[in-house]
């Protein structure tokens, strides 16, 4: 018996990295998927946008767990896109309980590279995004009899950091949406919960190149991306465990909580 | 299929019953073997309250461990006597081999005092126990976690009077919070050893400690005798989720995920299993 059997998970941003991880972590403990993610190409972030054959590498994934997963092309910019997949999704699966609000993207530049087309590329889709993915999906929760959705903030949602001023801004933001709406769907037996992860091995989280030059100019702040822990980066398995453990039973009574798989980068 | 905790070891304070004896079931459940203290006598002061647990408890979590074919080791040990309860750890690893895994879940719950009415008695019975017990349990584990090398994870029981002010509850409270500093200041001394320590945060949970009369009369000042339905009406009134109070499990189920490596890079965290009690 899984520790999600039976249960539809929506993950947003699902075609690789983190979100992959998750659909497939969850699919092993007994979900079905709803898989959204933009598969293609994003404007001015540095690293590879995600593909349409990615989003299928995904799908490929989670039916060879023999689960269902019904995966589409969606920007949760889009507010008719997404409730479109998700209202297609809880049709084909008859019911919806775990949300994962993972869809965002980073950039990085110091305060002065700031343009506003980077303001509002990651305002949008980190914020924005996981407003329209909460919002459109709640009413499916309360109609299943309550739930757990799972938001991807950030140690940047807890701490600053340098040279990602929207990035830092917006992933505080999930933090204050994972609160608000966490009181008010508390009576419908619905949890919201964050997760803050440190480095992860991904595509972007390979992105670092941006980095050394401006370290190498203000090196007092390297110390603030330092792990207290004895280790570089973390793995995307250890940011699905911990998205897993939230999703399931296990937590029934955990909400409005920030749960930090950062190996301790927020303690510095 | 292999336990989530599969071949650890841990060692677990007041573990008679409530929390920590579910913690050791929930932990042998899932493939460890449990050293086991608790203080198991009625405590002088605290009688006013609940009663003490007793070594007929501590001997019902002994054979609820070894039915699920785990080994236990248990020993009458106060978290306030050093010595005594490095005498029953030592002794655990001798048996049980290495430990990795720590919970210090022993506590006690007194209340009802303004706080300018504690008595030094009562301050220091439950900040010894609650918060000096802690710092005991950890001082006698970490010399085994750092020369094993193998890293391990410490998990401290606060509460949500660790994270938020609770009136008539002062001793309690501060006691808590104090655990919290010693979480964080430990976590940052043993990272360099890969041991990660945090602490879970419960609302009320459906034990001995508040399902008594006493307690029910904290929420319920003007009742001579509430009734435990009575009881989970006002209590209901203090979380965010439609719930009285948790049950020991789903305390044992956090303490599971931090025990197990499906955590390993969680550390400095305030786990709070408290049903939107903070929120509010």
């Amino acid at each position: 018996m899984g520790r999600v059997e039976g249960k539809v998970a929506l993950v947003t941003g699902a075609a690789r990295g983190q979100g992959r991880s998750h659909a497939i972590r969850l699919a092993q403990e007994g979900a079905d998927i709803i898989a959204v993610d933009i598969a293609d190409h994003i404007p001015l972030v540095e690293y590879p946008s995600p593909t349409q054959e990615d989003l299928d590498e995904t799908v490929r994934q989670v039916e060879a767990l023999d689960r269902r997963i019904l995966a589409r092309k969606a920007d949760v910019r889009d507010r008719e896109a997404l409730a479109a997949v998700i209202d297609e999704g809880v049709a084909e699966f008859g019911h919806l309980d775990i949300v994962v609000g993972n869809a965002g993207v980073c950039t990085i530049q110091d305060w002065e590279h700031v343009t506003p087309e980077i303001w509002d590329l990651t305002i949008s889709t980190n914020l924005y995004g996981v407003f329209n993915t909460v919002q459109l999906s709640a009413r499916h929760l309360i109609e299943a009899g309550g739930g757990s959705i799972v938001l991807t903030s950030s140690a940047a949602g807890i701490k600053g950091l340098p040279f990602l001023v929207p990035y830092v801004a917006s992933k505080h933001g999930v933090v204050g949406l994972m609160r608000a709406f966490a009181t008010e769907l508390a009576e419908y037996n619905i949890r919201v919960n964050t997760i803050h992860p440190t480095g992860v091995d991904t595509p972007m989280g390979g992105m670092a190149s941006s980095y050394p030059p401006l370290l190498e100019a203000h090196p007092k702040l390297g110390a603030m991306l330092q792990n207290m822990l004895p280790i570089e980066i973390t793995q995307p398995i250890d940011q699905s465990n911990a998205v897993l453990f939230l999703a399931s039973d296990e937590a029934r009574y955990i909400t409005s909580t920030e749960l930090t798989v950062d190996a301790g980068n927020t303690q510095f | 299929m292999a336990g989530r905790v599969e071949g650890k070891v841990a060692f677990i304070t007041g573990a008679a019953r409530g929390q920590g004896r579910s913690h050791a079931v929930r932990l042998a459940q899932e493939g460890a073997d449990i050293i086991a203290v608790d203080i198991a006598e009625s405590l002088p002061g605290m009688d006013r309250y609940y009663h003490g647990a007793t070594e007929e408890d501590l001997a019902e979590t002994v054979r609820q461990v070894e039915a699920l074919d785990r080994r236990i080791v248990a020993s009458k040990a106060d978290v306030r006597d050093f010595d005594e309860l490095k005498a029953a750890l030592d002794e655990g690893v001798a048996q049980l081999g290495h430990v990795d895994i720590v919970s210090a879940n022993a506590g006690v719950f007194a209340f009802g005092d303004k706080t300018q009415d504690v008595s030094d008695e009562e301050w220091d019975l439950v900040n010894d126990i609650n918060s000096k017990g802690v710092w005991h349990t950890a001082k006698a584990a970490i010399p085994h976690l750092i020369e094993q090398g193998t890293g391990g994870s410490i998990i401290l029981t606060s509460s949500t009077a660790g994270l938020k002010g609770t009136p008539n509850v002062a001793a309690y409270t501060a006691s808590k919070h104090a655990v919290v500093g010693i979480m964080r200041t430990l976590a940052l001394e043993l990272a360099p050893y890969s041991i990660r320590v945090n602490s879970v945060h419960p609302t009320g949970v459906a034990t001995d400690m508040i399902l008594n009369e006493a307690t029910f009369r904290l929420f319920m000042p003007d009742r001579e005798h509430p009734t435990q339905e009575e009881a989970a009406e006002v209590f209901a009134t203090t979380n965010a989720l439609p719930i009285p109070w948790v049950e020991p499990i789903d305390i044992s189920n956090a303490v599971l995920f931090l025990a197990s490596d499906e955590s390993r890079y969680v550390t400095g965290l305030e786990l709070k299993v408290d049903a939107g009690y903070t929120i509010k």
